[in-house]
């Protein structure tokens, strides 16, 4: 049962999850402006906030969000208005809804307390036994309001957007959901404290599934629309594809939304492959102190922060996919490996390991 | 040129292995060399700099903002030949000759009244080519700015300031020209 007490509690944790990632999202976009400048030998964002003494251009993502709000707001004639208004409302409310399940320390047994029999648990909603299956549900309503953004706007470049993303979102979930299949046999559990307590017992989960690892790290980059699978906004061709028009703050969500999904999807990496919070030979469920949950908490944010990093040097570095060769990669590539690898687990996982 | 001609020399794509196939190898490359870039600018090895601060120096041979050269006894050396105002291919220069004062032996003419309109000019440097006595000149200055029409149409004083501002850090190209 719900207490006054354990509702101000989740409401506290609310509140500090969501502004934590949606400050680290402002962030996020002056660190990827810094690596686009150094990986092409420029210096990057250095100037906003000499002035009052900051380095650095520390507070370019304050004044780049101010100038998101100030800007007009336009809303061509010609659109669906109803849904032009509602598809960055379903970005942002999709991509910050995913962070319910997402443990950001020890939850369950491992969970440091306050007093006697006060559990903190470091996860918005820690009972949730199909925290996987959730995230995935969620990441594929996120299609929706690229595609509603495409439709609505009544624009050939956006339709052609909007089309683009959805048939790669559907094609690159199968992949995606196969990969993790194979994670989720060997812990025996979907619930994303238990495949890391796993992992902590018998080794990250890159060892025992490298080749889901590998799927599930191309159809992580599919399913956050980024390069080099940024196909629906493709400047290039589609001068912006599903947001072409889109402006102001409405845009901003989109680009918010985006920023948030590559948050989830590094944290996702990071709890089904490398182990989360666990650091080997230091760190294990065991502990349940306040110093070993604050260290913990310290090792999940930073092998995130290095998997967002790694996200946005892969930016830098390949092209753009082909549409025709996006689709080969998905169903003749990834497809038929993910099925292979996913047979080779479950028997294994029956005959060797022992159901 | 036929298709079937012996010349044409046919190239194959090299052929991938398996391993090859999967790009892998060449992925990993690749973020080789973004990272390699990365951290080389995180070493301060950028190719910008930091313009207002740390001002840009052009190269020797820079086309910027004309100036007119003065000799040693401090005279202006142009000789009002008209030379660079008929070279000029847009017609920024407008020169008004006179006959030289009794005393400049060494000419015949100078210019009364020399002005460059800097808007209109495309900083060609054909002027520069066509002096016979190298007097007028493009400097490496490239910040030039102005709040009015007006203000961009250098006149004879104008110009010749502008030698006095540049002639220590660039001599005058004179000595060069026979040395190519």
């Amino acid at each position: 049962m719900l207490t006054f007490l354990g509702l101000t509690a989740l409401l506290i944790k609310i509140g500090l999850v969501v502004g934590i990632s949606q400050g680290a999202v402002a962030y996020l976009i002056y660190v990827e402006r810094k690596i686009a400048a150094y990986a092409q030998d420029r210096i990057g964002p250095n100037r906003c906030g000499r002035e009052f003494g900051v380095p650095l251009g520390l507070i370019q993502p304050l004044a780049d969000g101010a100038k998101m709000i100030l800007k007009e707001d336009v809303i061509p004639k010609y659109v669906h208005k109803p849904t032009f208004i509602l598809a960055p409302m379903i970005a942002i409310v999709t991509a910050t809804i995913g962070f319910a399940v997402v443990p950001f320390g020890p939850v369950g047994a491992g969970a440091p307390r306050l007093g006697a029999d006060w559990p903190v648990q470091f996860q918005i909603a820690p009972g949730v036994d199909i925290g996987i299956v959730y995230i995935l549900a969620i990441g594929s309503l996120a299609v929706y309001a690229v595609v509603l953004a495409g439709w609505s706007s009544n624009n050939k470049y956006s339709f052609l957007g909007g089309l683009r993303s959805s048939a790669q979102l559907i094609s690159y979930e199968i992949p995606m959901g196969l990969s993790i299949l194979g994670i989720v046999l060997l812990a025996k559990s979907l619930d994303l404290n238990t495949i890391i307590e796993w992992q902590d017992r018998h080794g990250w989960g890159i060892f025992w599934q490298p080749v889901g690892f590998l799927i599930f790290l191309v159809s992580a980059f599919a399913e956050t629309n980024r390069l080099p699978f940024d196909l629906p906004e493709s400047e290039q061709e589609l001068v912006g594809g599903f947001h072409t028009e889109y402006s102001a703050m409405k845009f901003g969500m989109f680009f918010l939304g985006e920023y948030l999904h590559v948050i989830t999807v590094s944290f996702l990496t990071v709890i089904l492959f490398f182990g989360g919070w666990d650091l080997p030979f230091v760190l294990s469920a065991d502990q349940t102190s306040w110093i070993s949950a604050i260290f913990k908490v310290i090792v999940m944010m930073s092998k995130v922060s290095l998997m967002i990093v790694f996200i946005m040097w892969i930016r830098w570095t390949l092209p753009r996919f082909r549409y025709d060769t996006l689709m080969n990669l998905a169903w003749k590539s990834l497809l038929p490996l993910g099925l292979l690898n996913l047979t080779i687990t479950a028997v294994a996982a029956q005959m060797i390991l022992g159901g | 040129m036929r298709l079937d001609d012996p010349c044409i020399k046919k190239l194959e794509p090299p052929k991938l292995n398996v391993f090859e196939r999967t790009y892998l190898p060449q992925i990993l490359d690749g973020l080789a060399v973004t990272g390699r870039h990365i951290l080389g600018v995180l070493r301060g090895e950028s190719i910008t700099i930091e313009y207002p601060e740390q001002p840009h120096r052009p190269s020797p041979n820079y086309r910027g903002v004309h100036r007119l050269n003065k000799d040693e006894q401090g005279r202006v050396k142009c000789v009002a030949c008209m030379l660079c105002a008929t070279a000029c291919p847009v017609h920024c220069i407008d020169i008004i000759g006179a006959t030289a004062p009794e005393n400049w032996s060494d000419r015949e003419k100078y210019p009364e009244s020399f002005v460059i309109d800097e808007l209109r000019c495309i900083f060609c440097g054909m002027c520069e080519e066509a002096c016979p006595v190298d007097a007028v000149e493009l400097t490496s200055f490239y910040d030039l700015t102005g709040l009015s029409r007006e203000e961009m149409i250098f006149d004879k004083t104008k110009l010749l300031s502008v030698y006095d501002l540049t002639k220590e850090a660039e001599p005058s190209r004179m000595g060069n020209l026979t040395t190519f």
